[in-house]
């Protein structure tokens, strides 16, 4: 648990151990999470966040998942991020106009942006880049929203977000969005369902361990939208929080919803320092 | 009959090391503690046509354990001079244990240059990959590998 | 993706003569099994891409034929050995008859 192998010592690693004994399977090391063969690479959190090192999910993982994300080309969550690129410059709505019309290149314009989000908008709410990329289609665009999880939000966020990759996850808490804040971390801490468990049960007290034949993470946020094997497609956050409130044996809040956002800001903020992984892979 | 026998009592390591001699007898049954299905027999028949098919020349890379079995990783590799006058015509890739147990079959050619195809599949549960070659001459080999697909918990 | 599917490859643009290059192939397509039902318990149809052909210089080098078991946003990994400067054609044929092709340019010194 101490040890912190870099990124590309994992990575080496990783490509080292591919090699099969002739005809069979791998060795039985082959398929253990990366964090429980020391391969992982941890961010100092601030001081106010509860945890002591922060780890992206992807460390959470098998090679084998690992490595459909190290490569663009083998990960399919390119798959939306492309058309999100086709999306970007096409006009939609009454106003006849398209993302590029405003925004130019993405790449230039959006770099960052995907970083910063969930943020607090000019009307005073909280909006994720699902929320925002809506608004700019209602309000400039004259378009009807997007349906959320729908293949062209997910690809336009996924696109809009892959812009950032690398960049370290930076949101704003304080002012006008300090109540979403603490509404986020409340949520995040109230034990819910059947099982009565809190986010907290699972992601900050026992990350690092299984439960039955899952191998819990911090619930980090910074890979969103994924590509989930479990989906076999690029899935939102809230369509994860969804799953995640479901399997307390509770009730579950909608996509989109003021809950689920303040929760986004909140997570966001736990991972803050974590580099964007959009699209990440994951089980 | 004696592989089967002995299959019994095997640890993990010595039925991978033995799995060819196990499968080789093994048409008939499954893999040792796993349960093939009556529709896989009946593929795989269709594919032997009454021939047998010899043990190695086929490595099979699958993860021994499968985060999901919604995606899982597969290469298979036939060593193969891949000449005009040896080379491998087909693999058929199946999943003994899949509701439809054919996976694919890849065609090669001499132009292929390497026998070896990677694909992704679907696994419904722990079982076994089973790979049948057949050469240019009309010769048969045979290999499987076990995957354990993880299923439980609480992936959302 | 229920939108267009658009196939990616990845293929080198230039190899010896006599040297084995690897190609990779990515299409976006939801490989619907035919064993999934909806919420009103009714079974999904079957929708899935039943076969993928490589041509060299009109030449079939490598095919294969898949079956349920293939995952969405099915991936494809094969072998080409280089013999002359040309085109190799990708072509993925739905259960509905519908052709999705591509094709990359090779020259061979």
């Amino acid at each position: 648990m101490k040890i912190k192998a870099s990124a590309l010592g994992a990575l080496a690693m990783a490509a080292v151990v591919t090699a099969a004994l002739p005809g069979a399977a791998q060795n039985d090391q082959g398929e253990k999470p990366s964090f429980l063969r020391n391969e992982y690479q941890a961010v100092k959190p601030e001081k106010a966040n509860p945890l002591t090192e922060l780890i992206s999910g992807y460390f959470f993982r098998s090679r084998e998942t690992q490595a459909l994300q190290d490569d663009d080309f083998l990960n399919p969550g390119f798959l939306w991020v492309e058309q999100g690129q086709d999306l970007w410059s096409k006009p939609e709505g009454e106003a006849g106009k398209s993302c590029a019309d405003c925004h130019q290149d993405a790449a230039a314009t959006m770099k960052g942006v995907g970083a910063s989000y969930p943020k607090v908008q000019p009307d005073g709410k909280l909006a994720n880049l699902e929320g925002r990329i809506n608004l700019c289609r209602t309000q400039y665009m004259k378009a009807p929203e997007l349906k959320y999880d729908s293949d062209p939000l997910l690809a336009l966020t996924a696109y809009v977000r892959h812009q950032s990759r690398g960049m370290p996850v930076k949101v704003a808490i304080d002012g006008t969005a300090a109540p979403y804040f603490e509404k986020g971390k409340e949520f995040y801490y109230t034990r819910r369902g059947q099982l009565d468990f809190s986010c907290a049960s699972c992601h900050e007290t026992n990350y690092g361990h299984y439960l039955r034949a899952d191998f819990l993470s911090q619930g980090q946020s910074n890979g969103f939208p994924t590509y989930r094997l479990k989906w076999q497609k690029l899935g939102s956050l809230h369509r994860r929080l969804e799953g995640c409130v479901q399997d307390t044996r509770g009730e579950t809040f909608k996509r989109g919803s003021e809950e689920f956002l303040a929760l986004e800001l909140y997570l966001a903020w736990r991972g803050q320092g974590l580099p964007v992984e959009t699209p990440s892979v994951r089980q | 009959m004696i592989a089967e026998t002995m299959a019994r009592g095997m640890t993990r390591r010595t039925v991978l090391t033995g799995m060819g001699v196990v499968t080789v007898l093994g048409f008939a049954g499954a893999g040792p503690g796993l349960a093939a299905t009556a529709a896989y027999e009946e593929e795989l028949a269709k594919v032997l046509q009454g021939r047998t098919a010899k043990d190695g020349r086929i490595t099979i890379d699958v993860p021994q354990i499968a985060e999901n079995g919604n995606t899982v990783p597969l290469t298979v590799t036939v060593d193969s001079p891949m000449t005009e006058s040896d080379f491998v015509k087909t693999v058929t890739v199946f999943a003994d244990g899949n509701p439809r147990p054919e996976v694919a079959v890849f065609h090669f050619s001499p132009l292929s240059g390497r026998a070896s195809a990677a694909i992704r599949m679907r696994m419904a549960t722990t079982q076994n990959i089973v790979a049948i070659a057949e050469m240019s001459d009309g010769s048969l080999y045979q290999q499987s590998a076990q995957v354990k697909v993880t299923i439980g918990g609480c992936g959302g | 993706m229920s939108t267009a599917v658009k196939p990616r490859v990845k293929a080198p643009a230039k190899a010896s003569k006599g040297e084995i290059f690897e190609v990779k192939t990515l299409v976006n397509h939801e490989m619907e099994s035919g064993q999934r039902k909806d919420r009103q318990g009714a079974v999904i149809p079957r929708k899935i891409i039943k076969k993928f052909t490589a041509r060299y210089n009109g030449r079939v080098v490598f095919s294969c034929d898949w079956y349920p078991s293939i995952s969405s946003n099915p991936y494809l990994a094969f072998n080409i050995k280089a013999d002359e400067s040309g085109t190799i054609q990708y072509v993925w044929e739905d259960d509905d008859g519908t052709l999705y092709e591509a094709e990359s340019k090779l020259a061979v010194n």
